[in-house]
């Protein structure tokens, strides 16, 4: 069948989301201007999860792409509790004494954060209490640790991801009185994640990406055209450092079956992520928690089964590569999004779809009549010219989803093609994975004023 | 169009050999060069000093040398007649709104007519007429509304039909029309041209002009002008007149005490084309086409066209200077809408080549009315600014009564529409501003139906009750900065958005009001009154009751408890305020006055009181939240809360006590109410503004209490026949023109200001008479409403305006208020209204062109004060505002 282009509007942007940084009568005193973010599903319900939100105890904005595999546990719980992690580690020594005895004496928290979510970005109420006490043991004993020392972010954010990996996997062998949370922990666990982490602050800023998402900056160069820079390395077989590195670390003797068809054991696409303690746990210790687990656990096939050549546990690893950039003003915006952008999209296209779709009717050259012999006609005539060009940028009011429009939609000339657009997005669920992934992005804006005024 | 302009200017160059400014005739013109001219030293002293060379500046000039002043020193920072003067479109229009605006440009036209025979420079006036365009039929109603006024003023003026309009007009597009109306002495001029007239002529009379001298600031001494500083030196001087346009608001604030004068620039674009293969005639009309948004007018065989666009932008919020305005970019994709409408209006012109847009910043005022005055701080600091784009058609008039006002004190026309002291410091706010002139630049080509409110710069002054009221359903209205609610929407009935309530006939909230009014008859009401103004004065001795005799007419040395309504008069008599005194203690005084009058008021005291520290004036506006509860039970509600008995016996009549309301103790109670029904109002410390109002609500209940708005109020009021300050009464009315004799004490052995006029006028008679009208063959649902500035007809012939006017609920008829006045048949002389005249006239109120018959009355229905508490309360309560 075929959908009419309101029918497709109204399919791309059911998850879009816009946050502008809040300004005081055209003055952001922010090195963001406020992103735009959307997701497309291909799975039924997607994997793909997102977040985004303002540290309220020290300054910066977090936002972060999320792409689930074996379910959408492990990337819901990743999206809703790594950026608590990351603040935490974040905060001085005396803040986090201060929210301790707030907890304490069972006063006000100061709040940490703010989130900036989509009506569909929803948090889990039964785990939030779980979640709670596993970052308080976190704080408490970055508390006793008291080094004295100023949170380097780089390190904040490997140890934030260390930790929450380390909780999940932690959750799970402990297992919960009630028997719903106790079969959550398991699903987060036993399902995976990755996760691709913007830290932006003033003109620092920070990518820790685990897995195969991805971190791209989007340049104006002088002469107005587009071009993109990388701020993360994919953690997969086509990385050939990423290879290296497991095989570095088991021994030699696993060489051959470690990565087979570019997956980790045969099976895993990304080389780091969340959850998948099928590929951090001993033998042993999966067998006994699957067996003491509830029987929906043990109904499972795919957590019974054992990877093939599970010799020298752990094979992943859920510690982020991060990258430090110090923005410059002809850096105008960063992409975040998950592998179902970028399998259709190179990285090129995404950067100079995004910079016109930002820069719109800025970009188009003023016109001045000068010297010219111009009617009012003529005038008329191009100046209609001009506005249907930028409405036709603007029938998206949101980069994210102007950017998913061109990844489905693009026919081999680079532009949107109705038709395929229509088809694609009324593929049965059961086919739409065959065609397309999940996709997820986020479009941070820049302000290049305030960047250029550091 | 820059060729226009460089030749323009090449017309007043100086001629190095003449170091003082002289006229110029077309016979020195051409001797002129284009050396600069030699700087001539400032004078050390003068008695005025205008700050500001455009049209405004130089007619201050002129009209002030005209008047015999002669001391007078013009600066300009750059050259004369070279900022927004230059640029202006040069329309001169009389089609206004506002009658006091319809006055000023009426003035300027009849001036400039003239002009160019009186100083021998080109002011290239052509008598051009212009026709405003309606593409709807509101619109329609709304030129008809202003052609009545026009017509009355002896202004021609008719509505014509679309047919007509292409008689006229060649060129226009008229199938999307329903009507126009034809202004044909409406002119055109070279604003420049007539600048320079105006400053030839003052400099004539003695005016000296220094071109490239910057105001720097200009120096306050105990409240008083003492001179400016520029950078070529200092001038000392009593008087000092800021007329420096767009920068007028940057020059008030440069000084250690602002002054405040609202307005802020916006970008303003304007077309220009080459002439038209047969070039347009310069006679040919001026187009005003409102609802495409678009002006046109003929220029030099080609057009002139520019308009105000929704999107307006806004600009110098940071005070960003520059010595001339110099051409700012031009942006055509801004200005394409305006472009389209241009088209469409007239589509000949497609193949018209352009020659520019030209994009020259207006400034804009917070009500679109511009400002003119004295500072309420500074004594002899002077404004005329912030033209909202209609400089060169008011720049006469406006002159004109400001040189009155400079000269004799007061203007010769009620200017308070104008007046600065109608904002105050809460306007001054940069972004208050540039929130409040996007809204308020498209506005001036939107269609303006009555009662409409600004959406900008809104919840900044608010009562403690304000999320309270609100949460109830109320609508909201704003009175200089304060909001104020009209009527309170019942639940479930959410029909009433802004949309539906755009109409000329009859609104959709009738019904709410009509409801609110029948429980403030029946049973009680609570109206949150906290907008208005309250200042105490009292003294350590006699002198707050002595200043008070002279400075009010009334008697104020009443009993301690007692409360006087009075006015607060001028030299003429005329209400310069309307207000209620309370005698607190034998020392001190309560004061209650109109949310308006809070800057003026406090002006007019602070400059006649004398200069006694042991004297003090001091503004509680902000200490008390007032609750007014209206109708037959507030005194059950009262007592109740009370435990005090509230009857006639213990409680009379405008009385004033302080007691104890719920839990709450020091509550200023005062037995009045602002609409003849029976009634108390609250004065409530804010702390206890919400106990007090929760409790009144609950004990109210079994009484049938409800919240009520201001529109309820103002039909109250009105079909009582109470008139209210700055809508009826203003300073150049008398008690004695409105029935209020009763408020004077002539006999109270003290000499008051206004006292002389009184007399003379109880003595001879009065020239005007305060009148009730009700509508007698008026269709409430489907004619138009009356508004207010209806002209009033006696036997046919035009006796005056409506000031106010409501629907009653009480009469099931509308009721206008206004003047009436007896022209003599012969030569338009005024003469004696007596009672006689008003009652041996046959009436009609003229709505857009439509006659009503109305019966006219000196006094209101007795019937309608039926819960009446004494016989003399009507008389005394003749003591309203809203």
């Amino acid at each position: 069948f075929y959908l009419t282009p309101p029918q497709v509007n109204s399919i791309l942007k059911a998850n879009e989301y816009s946050f502008k940084v809040p300004e005081f009568d055209g003055k952001n005193v922010s090195s963001v201007l406020g992103f735009d973010s959307n997701q497309l599903p291909a799975n039924a319900p997607i994997e793909d999860r997102r977040s985004a939100a303002t540290c309220l105890q020290t300054r910066g904005m977090l936002l972060g792409v999320f792409d689930g595999h074996a379910g959408c546990a492990c990337a819901q719980a990743v999206s809703e509790r790594l950026f608590y992690y990351i603040a935490v580690s974040l905060l001085p020594h005396e803040t986090l004494l201060e929210i301790e005895n707030a907890v304490e004496s069972g006063r006000a928290l100061l709040p940490i954060l703010q989130w900036h979510k989509h009506p569909n970005d929803y948090f889990s109420k039964e785990a939030s209490k779980l979640y709670f006490n596993s970052l308080r043991t976190y704080w408490q004993e970055l508390i006793d640790l008291n080094s004295g020392e100023t949170t380097d972010v780089r390190e904040a954010l490997i140890n934030a991801f260390k930790r929450l990996d380390n909780d999940i996997s932690l959750e799970a062998q402990v297992g919960d009185p009630n028997s719903f949370l106790n079969y959550l922990v398991l699903r987060v666990a036993f399902s995976g994640a990755t996760a691709c982490v913007a830290h932006v602050d003033g003109i620092d800023l920070h990518v820790a990406n685990t897995g195969d998402s991805r971190a791209m900056l989007g340049v104006q160069e002088e002469d107005g055209s587009w071009s993109a820079v990388n701020l993360s390395y994919d953690h997969n077989a086509q990385n050939e450092r990423e290879v290296e590195r497991v095989k570095m670390e088991h021994p030699k003797s696993e060489e051959k079956s470690l990565v087979k068809q570019d997956r980790l054991l045969g099976l895993l696409m990304p080389f780091r992520a969340f959850g998948d303690v099928k590929f951090k746990w001993s033998i042993e210790l999966q067998k006994r928690v699957v067996e003491s687990g509830p029987d929906q656990l043990n109904d499972n096939e795919y957590t019974k089964f054992i990877p093939p050549n599970y010799f020298t546990p752990p094979y992943l690893t859920a510690e982020p590569e991060v990258i430090h950039h110090k923005l410059r003003p002809q850096d105008k915006f960063l992409v975040l999004a998950t592998d179902g952008l970028w399998e259709t999209m190179h990285r090129q296209d995404v950067a100079r779809i995004v910079g016109e779709y930002l820069t719109g009717v800025h970009h188009q050259q003023p016109i001045a009549v000068g010297g010219y012999k111009v009617t009012l006609g003529q005038m008329h005539g191009l100046l209609t010219e001009r506005r249907a060009k930028i409405s036709s940028v603007f029938e998206d009011q949101n980069a994210a989803t102007h950017l998913i429009r061109h990844a489905v939609g693009n026919n081999e000339f680079g532009t949107v093609d109705h038709e395929r657009l229509s088809k694609m997005l009324s593929l049965p669920e059961e086919l739409a994975r065959m065609y397309r992934d999940d996709i997820t992005i986020i479009v941070v804006q820049f302000n290049s004023r305030v960047i250029g005024a550091y | 169009a820059a060729g226009m302009f460089l030749r323009l200017l090449s017309d007043i160059q100086w001629r190095a050999a003449h170091p003082k400014w002289r006229r110029m005739t077309s016979s020195q013109r051409s001797t002129s060069t284009t050396a600069e001219p030699h700087p001539v030293a400032l004078p050390a002293q003068a008695q005025v000093v205008i700050c500001g060379g455009g049209v405004l500046g130089t007619s201050v000039a002129y009209h002030l040398s005209k008047m015999g002043w002669k001391d007078i020193v013009l600066l300009e920072q750059g050259r004369l007649a070279a900022g927004t003067t230059r640029f202006c479109a040069g329309i001169v229009s009389t089609a206004r709104p506002v009658s006091i605006e319809l006055k000023m440009a009426h003035y300027s036209n009849k001036l400039y007519q003239q002009l160019e025979q009186e100083t021998g420079v080109q002011t290239g006036y052509m008598k051009t007429g212009s026709i405003s365009l309606a593409q709807t039929q509101d619109r329609l109603i709304s030129l008809k509304r202003i052609a009545s006024s026009l017509n009355v003023m002896g202004i021609p003026c008719e509505i014509i039909s679309p047919k007509k309009v292409l008689q006229l007009h060649p060129l226009i597009n008229i199938h999307d029309l329903v009507g126009a109306m034809y202004v044909p002495e409406d002119a055109l001029v070279s604003s420049a041209n007539v600048s320079l007239a105006l400053a030839t002529a003052a400099s004539r009379n003695g005016v000296q002009i220094h071109e490239r001298t910057s105001v720097s600031h200009v120096t306050i001494q105990k409240g008083r002008v003492t001179g400016v500083e520029t950078d070529r030196g200092r001038i000392q001087c009593e008087y000092f007149v800021n007329c420096a346009g767009q920068w007028a608001y940057e020059l008030g604030h440069s000084g250690e005490e602002p002054v405040h004068i609202p307005l802020h620039a916006c970008e303003h674009f304007y077309l220009l084309t080459h002439p038209l293969k047969e070039p347009l005639s310069s006679s040919l009309p001026t187009i005003v086409d409102p609802d495409g948004r678009i002006y046109i007018r003929n220029w030099q065989g080609g057009i002139l066209s520019g308009g105000f666009e929704k999107n307006p932008k806004p600009l110098f919020t940071e005070g960003r200077n520059q010595l001339e305005i110099q051409n700012l970019q031009e942006d055509w994709d801004h200005f394409a809408p305006l472009l389209s409408g241009l088209l469409r209006r007239m589509p000949g012109l497609e193949s018209l080549q352009i020659k520019q847009l030209v994009n020259c910043p207006e400034s804009f005022t917070p009500d679109m009315r511009c400002i003119m005055g004295e500072s309420p701080t500074a004594r002899g600091y002077f404004v005329l600014a912030g033209m909202n784009s209609a400089g060169i058609s008011y720049g006469g008039g406006a002159g004109k009564y400001l040189a009155e006002w400079i000269v004799n004190g007061y203007p010769s026309e009620n200017v308070w529409p104008l007046d600065l002291k109608r904002f105050g410091t809460l306007q001054s706010s940069r972004t208050f501003l540039r929130h409040r002139v996007m809204e308020v630049m498209p506005l001036m080509y939107d269609l303006k139906v009555p009662r409409w409110d600004f959406q900008t710069g809104r919840q900044l002054r608010t009562s403690p009750l304000y999320d309270r009221l609100d949460a109830q359903g109320a609508r909201w209205m704003e009175k200089h900065g304060f909001e104020r609610v009209k009527y309170f929407v019942p639940p479930g009935n959410d029909l009433l958005d802004l949309d539906h309530s755009k109409t000329f006939y009859k609104p959709d909230w009738f019904d709410i009001v009509g409801s609110e009014v029948k429980c403030c008859k029946e049973a009680v009401c609570v109206i949150d009154m906290s907008s208005f103004t309250k200042f105490e004065i009292s003294s350590t001795g006699d002198q707050a009751l002595e200043s008070l005799q002279y400075l009010f007419s009334n008697d104020l040395d009443v009993p301690v408890g007692h409360v006087v309504h009075t006015g607060m008069l001028n030299e003429k008599g005329g209400y310069e305020n309307d207000c209620s005194i309370a005698r607190l203690s034998k020392r001190s005084f309560f004061m209650i006055s109109p949310t308006d009058q809070q800057v003026h008021c406090w002006a007019w005291l602070k400059n006649r009181l004398p200069d006694d520290s042991n004297l003090v004036l001091e503004d509680v506006t902000w200490k008390y939240t007032a609750l007014n509860l209206i109708g037959p039970r507030a005194v059950d509600v009262l007592s109740e809360l009370s435990y005090a008995p509230m009857t006639a016996e213990h409680f009379p009549s405008l009385f004033c006590k302080e007691m104890s309301v719920g839990y709450a103790n020091g509550i200023r109670v005062m037995s009045i109410t602002h609409t003849g029904e029976p009634g108390f109002v609250l004065y409530i410390p804010i702390e206890y503004a919400l106990h007090v109002y929760n409790e009144v609500m609950n004990m109210g209940q079994k009484y049938g209490i409800r919240n009520a708005g201001y529109y309820a109020l103002r039909s109250l009021r009105i079909e009582k026949f109470f008139a209210f300050w700055g809508q009826d009464l203003d300073a150049f009315t008398t008690p004695m023109e409105c029935g209020r004799e009763f408020q004077v004490k002539l006999d109270k052995g003290i000499e008051f200001l206004g006292q002389e006029v009184l007399l003379e006028q109880k003595q001879n008679g009065v020239y005007k008479r305060f009148t009730m009208f009700i509508l007698e063959d008026h269709d409430t649902d489907m004619d138009l409403w009356p508004w207010w500035g209806e002209p009033i007809f006696r036997n046919g012939r035009y006796v005056g305006r409506t000031t106010s006017s409501a629907y009653s609920y009480t009469l099931e008829r509308h009721v206008c208020l206004g003047f009436v006045h007896h022209f003599d048949e012969k030569t338009g002389e005024k003469l004696v209204v007596t009672t006689d005249f008003i009652n041996q006239g046959e009436y009609e109120i003229d709505i857009a062109g439509q006659r009503f018959q109305a019966k006219a009355k000196l006094y209101p229905f007795s019937s309608l004060f039926t819960q009446r508490r004494r016989k003399d309360e009507v008389e005394l309560s003749g003591y309203q505002r809203e």
